[in-house]
């Protein structure tokens, strides 16, 4: 324990950020990670324990103690080496990964004070590598001879694809918009993922050999069935790019947008740079986001960046159980993001000419604990209100993307539409295609769907090797 | 890859232009009633059009296009032998192929071009087609040889007299449906124009009870079924045009809600429209052309 007491007398080192007042105004990045010296007192703090809890609290279990202490040494490429060992995507992860719930909340230092920021080393060693144009490249193992496709070139997409060409597998991906990299380039907002990085690691993975092929929709140009016929195996990681609206009256009003159409506006077809890219967006004054998750708060601060005077999130619980990251709730009202907690809306209000003028809410109060262990929450008869907003973003999650599986009718899907696969192997219902991601676990975290592309591009390799 | 290998033009003011575009896989795919997006280059909009007609022995695609803002301006300024960023398709569902009897064509304007390719597939299907074809004026109409083709009936109007029948394509789609009234043999009308166009389509075909089909253009982004954006009311339902569509029961679509929709970006498609203009030191009189 006195060990531990000794490395906390050291507090946990913030990341400099941009003013919350000037961010709030432009798309760069928040945080401008942390400097050498601070890279490596932080690491510092770091006990190296024997059995490493953080590990375990890594979905595909980073090896956090030996980058760390790397880092600590100063031996930056080697820990940016060390972390891709098992983590394809560190400059993304160490950006985006809910750590506070994964491995810093497991870091023995948590328990006294605060854990090593195990995220901002992740990005910090990532970044280095980056800047240093020391992108080593693995060795590649002879070619099998073997080809695989891959449907859609988000994080598990992506993942499969790096493994089995270090394996020498022949890997094509096929992806349906006309940029890769999935939910990180279309939905998560540069100020939070500079697209330079998701970029880089496409990159990367087209420098190892991998063939990427964009605009091409599956199901639509070819079935997977059609695709069998020209691969040996296939891996299905569409995502849940499937917007879900709340249903209720208003919805279809001018203005108002589900978040995905919202943030790919705005991200993918750079939106904020309109007339420079084709790519119109309202430009609301008073907006509204419906939602606590991660997607609330990209549109949220993202409508703070395009203009609003007011940006709010109407959540129907209470902050304790947002969804999101905490950096991210933190940043938002840092950033003058309005919380209107404890509030559900009723319906959109609109003008004759079809045009969102506000939003009738009730407020809420929270009753006995649901199938999530959340409380409930119940409205409050009576206390309805309106708020007044001209722009509205529906962010109460995302569907399975059922182009695929409609077009596939040997794959077993469940009731809500996700493949099932199984989540040791990503093997479905049809001998030779494997899924991972969202479409199988509905949507979840990048880490996640990275960690169903490692252990399905495993079972791809055996399934090769024994067919 | 997505190499323009032939233009035409139809009609310089308003300008509508053909294209036949390189993209084998598309092709030898799309089929009556699906669509393309196609974005010009890195900081362009993902623009839907329709498939007019494939070749698919030479892999080209054809699309037809009336200049209306920046990006169809910008893609009717391309030439022979220029490329477009993107190409994708096909998209959206064809046309539902079934035993209809006679199927009654209601074409107006830019809507002949989706109308061909569909009226094609239900001709091989081994419908009977009747056309009724329009347009604003003599020079808006194109193709009336390739439907004349493949249609056993057709009728050409022009809303100014200045080519055919005198008089707007319901005014035929009312005659034509009365005079079937006894022998019952449409099974089909599908009307593709102008929204306002295909609402009054419906509406004329409404009281004799045939159904009626319309291809939705709805503002797009993705077109894959990711945004929403493409949302209308069918049946009270919310439909995703891209992916549930582009066609649906004419009789069940909001056209009101629809027509609102397609307006929420009028400012900024003009203030693109004018800058493209300026840049592309164009008057805006010729209807897009460079010179
Ligand atoms: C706005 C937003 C913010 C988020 N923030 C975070 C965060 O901070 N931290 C975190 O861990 N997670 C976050 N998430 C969740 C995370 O991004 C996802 O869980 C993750 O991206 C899932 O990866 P995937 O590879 O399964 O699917 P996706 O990233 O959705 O990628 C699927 C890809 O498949 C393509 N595709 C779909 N259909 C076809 C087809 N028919 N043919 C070809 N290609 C196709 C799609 O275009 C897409 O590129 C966020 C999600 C959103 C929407
Ligand atoms: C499934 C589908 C198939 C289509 N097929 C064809 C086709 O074969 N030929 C053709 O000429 N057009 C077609 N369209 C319409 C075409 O997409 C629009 O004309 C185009 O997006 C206009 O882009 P712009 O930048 O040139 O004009 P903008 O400046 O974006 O718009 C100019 C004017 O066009 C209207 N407009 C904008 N977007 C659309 C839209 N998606 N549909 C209709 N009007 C729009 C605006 O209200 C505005 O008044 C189709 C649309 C869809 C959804
Ligand atoms: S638990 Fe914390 S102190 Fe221990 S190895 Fe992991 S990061 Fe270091
Ligand atoms: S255009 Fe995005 S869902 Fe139809």
């Amino acid at each position: 324990m006195s060990e531990i007491n000794k490395a906390n007398k050291l507090p946990r080192h913030p990341m400099p950020e941009q003013d919350p007042k000037v961010r709030a105004r432009n798309f760069d990045e928040v945080p401008f990670g942390y400097s050498e010296e601070t890279a490596m007192a932080e690491a510092g703090r770091c006990l190296r324990c024997k059995k490493p809890k953080c590990v375990e609290g890594c979905p595909v279990n980073v090896k956090i103690p030996e980058f760390v202490g790397l880092i600590a040494d100063g031996d930056f490429l080697a820990a940016a080496h060390k972390l891709k060992e098992t983590n394809a995507l560190p400059a993304v992860c160490g950006r985006v990964c809910p750590q506070e719930s994964q491995c810093e909340s497991r870091c023995v230092l948590g328990k006294k004070g605060e854990p090593v920021a195990i995220g901002r080393l992740e990005r910090f060693a990532a970044d280095y590598e980056r800047a240093q144009a020391k992108m080593e490249l693995p060795a590649i193992a002879p070619s099998t001879g073997r080809k695989v496709v891959v449907i859609g070139a988000g994080p598990a997409g992506l993942t499969v694809a790096g493994d089995l060409i270090k394996l020498g597998h022949q890997v094509t991906i096929y992806e349906a918009l006309h940029k890769s990299g999935g939910v990180l380039v279309y939905g998560i907002p540069e100020f939070r993922l500079p697209k330079a990085i998701v970029q880089a690691e496409v990159d990367y993975l087209k420098a190892l050999g991998v063939e990427i092929v964009e605009s091409y929709v599956v199901g639509q140009i070819e079935t997977v069935d059609e695709l069998l016929e020209r691969y040996d195996a296939c891996f299905i990681g569409t995502g849940a790019g499937l917007p879900v609206f709340m249903g209720i009256e208003g919805e279809n009003l001018n203005g108002v947008y589900s978040a995905n159409e919202y943030l790919t506006r705005s991200n993918l077809m750079k939106a904020y740079r309109f007339p420079e890219y084709d790519t119109p967006i309202v430009k609301g004054k008073r907006v509204a986001t419906f939602g606590g998750g991660n997607v609330a708060m990209d549109a949220s601060r993202t409508a703070l960046r395009l203009g609003a005077e007011k940006s709010y999130i109407v959540y129907r619980r209470s902050e304790a159980e947002m969804p999101a990251r905490n950096e991210e709730i933190h940043h938002a009202k840092e950033e003058g993001v309005e919380l209107v907690l404890l509030a559900s809306p009723l319906r959109l209000l609109g003008n004759e000419k079809g045009w969102l003028t506000g939003v009738e809410c009730i407020r809420m109060e929270l009753g006995e604990p649901d199938d999530s262990g959340r409380r409930r929450p119940v409205p409050i008869e009576g206390s309805e209100f309106v708020l007044e907003i001209d722009t509205a973003v529906v962010a109460i999650g995302n569907g399975p993307n059922p182009l695929v599986p409609s077009t596939t009718p040997d794959l077993k899907t469940n009731r809500w539409g996700n493949i099932d696969a199984s989540l040791e192997t990503g093997a479905t219902s049809m001998t030779g295609v494997f899924a991972g991601g969202d479409i199988v676990t509905g949507a979840a975290t990048v880490i996640e769907a990275m960690g169903a592309g490692k252990k399905a591009a495993a079972a791809i390799h055996r399934y090769l090797e024994e067919n | 890859m997505n190499r323009i290998v032939a233009k035409e033009e139809f009609s310089r003011n308003p300008g509508v232009k053909m294209m036949q575009i390189e993209a084998p896989g598309i092709a030898r795919k799309a089929k009556g009633g699906q669509f393309v997006v196609f974005r010009l280059d890195e900081t362009g909009e993902r623009v839907p059009l329709t498939v007019a007609d494939t070749d698919p022995e030479k892999g080209l695609v054809t699309i037809i296009f009336q200049e209306v803002g920046k990006s169809t301006m910008a893609l009717g300024a391309l030439e022979v032998g220029d490329c477009l960023a993107d190409f994708i398709g096909p998209l959206g569902r064809p046309t539902h192929m079934d035993d209809y009897g006679t199927v009654l064509c209601v074409a107006g304007g830019i809507g002949i071009a989706p109308t061909h390719n569909i009226a094609k597939a239900l001709k091989a299907h081994g419908n009977r087609i009747i056309t009724v074809m329009g347009a604003r004026t003599k020079e808006l109409l194109f193709w009336e040889d390739k439907m004349r083709a493949l249609s056993d009936e057709i009728y050409v109007c022009t809303d100014d007299g200045s080519y055919g029948i005198h008089g707007l394509v319901t005014k035929v789609e009312q005659e034509l449906l009365e005079k079937n009234r006894e022998s019952g043999e449409i099974g089909l009308v599908i009307g593709i124009g102008p929204p306002i166009m295909m609402k009054f389509v419906c509406k004329t075909s409404e009281p004799f009870g045939v159904k009626t089909l319309v291809s939705l253009p709805t503002i797009m982004v993705d077109a894959t079924g990711m945004c929403g954006a493409c949302r209308v009311t069918v049946g009270g339902e919310t439909k995703f045009v891209c992916v549930d569509g582009p066609e649906f029961d004419g009789h069940q679509v909001d056209f009101d809600e629809m027509m609102k929709r397609q307006a929420i970006y009028l400012e900024q498609e003009k203030v693109a429209r004018e800058l493209y203009e300026k840049e592309a030191g164009c008057c805006g009189e010729c209807g897009g052309d460079r010179q």
